[in-house]
């Protein structure tokens, strides 16, 4: 029942989209049409120009979001390890994860140009994120697993990779979940302002030579691969979690 | 062995600092407990029994006084001993042999030998199936049984027991008493066992000591015996329904002082 009316929704969408246009109750310069992205799919792919630009996308997002998550990470067992600089720092911690990093983008780009500006944002951005969110994780330890070790005679180091860090994998998979979505906007924002490939770039270029196909084309291939990646993190999620029957 | 008391506590005073102010824990508190005894500490919530213990294992230092194993000041913690808490803290994402192997591995013994001792303990308390599962398999008492078994691992000659049996109800709280009575006098630990239960105290202890309300101080001291027992002790169990079972109680609850605050 549910599956039923998750598909006539698909299908009405898809019709609307189509009819709307060749009916002209839309202008169909300003929205394209389904049966028009097939071609225009084909045509890219034949180029040979599709892949490089998916490869493009994926690869700095990828490539960002894992580089914020280590460098994220090693920050956020820094500041566990010194609380000192853990306290210094907290509130321009605040201010750096809710300032919207999009913002500096242009910044980036002037400083390190169009390659290198993408990998910053996307890097930025999950960064951020991540030393808050597995910060806070650590600070969710249970004391008593900690109270536990300590009667062992555990030294700070055996605390924090015998209890602090396996106990913090939720907390992690949590952070890629969300790093994932942000470095994705993070990259097709830096290829808005200074890519010549990538999905965003393809996405602008197309808007400005008013080729909506391209448009839709490549805005339809975006939301395939970021539903794949979504659901890669999803099923990782469920791999670990039933090993480890976090529900207690 | 000999007259040395293996642990020993000499004028223990503990006093710290929250946001309200300074909270004095335990005041003047003087213990010795000679090896292989099996001592109860009781006394009303609050009262200072579990600082104790941390003071015993190393992970408290006292304000003044001195806290002794073998006659040596305690100076952090150390192999001779092992403290089982309330709950069994269990790592969701260890199976249940590693788990039990954890205290072996932070103190770095030898991992093939403790882990020879780990499988003959989960053996011997029934859970020789469940070695290579995780602990969210198990109910509470077998949960409790891992902790004991992870306490032993390590094989320490002292044992602070906090309220070990509390978290369970009450047929498994009878049952692991008995199981855990038996194989700590078998293998001659000396015991320190904290509990509000009485029942629980003097079912399992040689000795009972009863803590005031806070700050802590000595009240009184109970050697248990049961010479209606004949020559053997009886187990926990037994001693419910022995005849000095009821007196031992009585004493200890009035001293206790349990009542409503007026």
């Amino acid at each position: 029942m549910v599956l039923g009316g998750r598909l006539l929704l698909l299908v009405a969408f898809l019709i609307a989209w189509e009819v709307f246009p060749r009916m002209h109750w839309v202008n169909p310069m300003l929205t394209s049409y389904p049966s028009a992205l097939w071609p225009t799919f084909l045509s890219l792919f034949r180029e040979g120009n599709l892949l490089r630009h998916i490869q493009a996308t994926v690869v700095t997002t990828v490539i960002g979001f894992l580089a914020g998550m280590i460098i994220g990470t090693l920050v956020a067992v820094f500041l566990w390890w010194w609380n000192f600089f853990q306290r210094v720092l907290e509130p321009y911690l605040v201010v750096a994860n809710a300032m919207p990093k999009i913002a500096l983008v242009p910044i980036f780009y002037i400083w390190l140009g169009d390659v290198l500006s993408i990998y910053a944002i996307a890097i930025a951005i999950s960064v951020f994120v991540t030393i808050l969110m597995i910060y806070t994780g650590f600070q969710e330890t249970d004391p008593n697993k900690i109270k536990l070790v300590r009667t062992f005679g555990a030294t700070r180091w055996q605390v924090l990779r015998k209890v602090v860090l396996p106990g913090s994998v939720p907390t992690m998979i949590g952070a890629l979940k969300v790093n994932v979505g942000l470095a994705l906007v993070g990259v097709i924002v830096g290829e808005f302002q200074s890519a010549k490939a990538g999905l965003g770039y393809l996405i602008l270029y197309g808007g400005q030579i008013l080729q909506m196909n391209l448009v839709m084309t490549s805005v339809t291939i975006l939301a395939i691969i970021s539903t794949v990646m979504y659901l890669g993190i999803y099923y990782l999620e469920a791999a670990v979690m039933r090993r480890r029957q976090w529900a207690r | 062995m000999g007259n040395e008391p293996k642990v020993e506590l000499r004028e223990v005073n503990l006093r710290h600092f929250t946001a309200e102010g300074e909270i004095e824990a335990l005041s003047r508190v003087s213990l010795r407990i000679a090896c292989g005894e099996f001592v109860s500490i009781v006394g009303q919530s609050g009262c200072g029994k579990s600082t104790l213990l941390s003071l015993i294992a190393g992970i408290l230092r006292p304000t003044e006084g001195e806290v002794l194993i073998d006659g040596r000041p305690v100076q952090g913690p150390s192999r001779q001993v092992g403290y089982m808490l309330q709950q069994d803290y269990l790592f969701e994402w260890r199976t249940i042999l590693d788990n039990v192997l954890l205290g072996a591995e932070i103190q770095g013994l030898d991992l093939k030998a403790a882990r020879r001792r780990a499988e003959a303990l989960l053996e011997r308390y029934g859970l020789g199936d469940f070695i290579y599962g995780f602990p969210h398999q198990l109910s509470g008492g077998m949960r409790q049984r891992v902790a004991l078994a992870r306490t032993l691992c390590t094989e320490p000659e002292i044992l602070l027991l906090d309220e070990p049996l509390s978290a369970l109800d009450f047929q498994t709280r009878l049952a692991l008493a008995d199981e855990m009575a038996a194989i700590l006098r078998r293998e001659g630990k000396t015991v320190i066992l904290v509990t509000h239960d009485i029942s629980e105290a003097i079912s399992m202890a040689d000795r009972v000591i009863v803590l005031s309300r806070r700050p802590g101080r000595v009240k009184a001291e109970h050697a248990i015996a049961y010479p209606s027992g004949g020559g053997r002790r009886p187990t926990p169990f037994e001693t419910r329904s022995a005849p000095e079972f009821g007196a031992y109680f009585n004493h200890i609850w009035g001293e206790l002082e349990v009542h409503v605050r007026r």
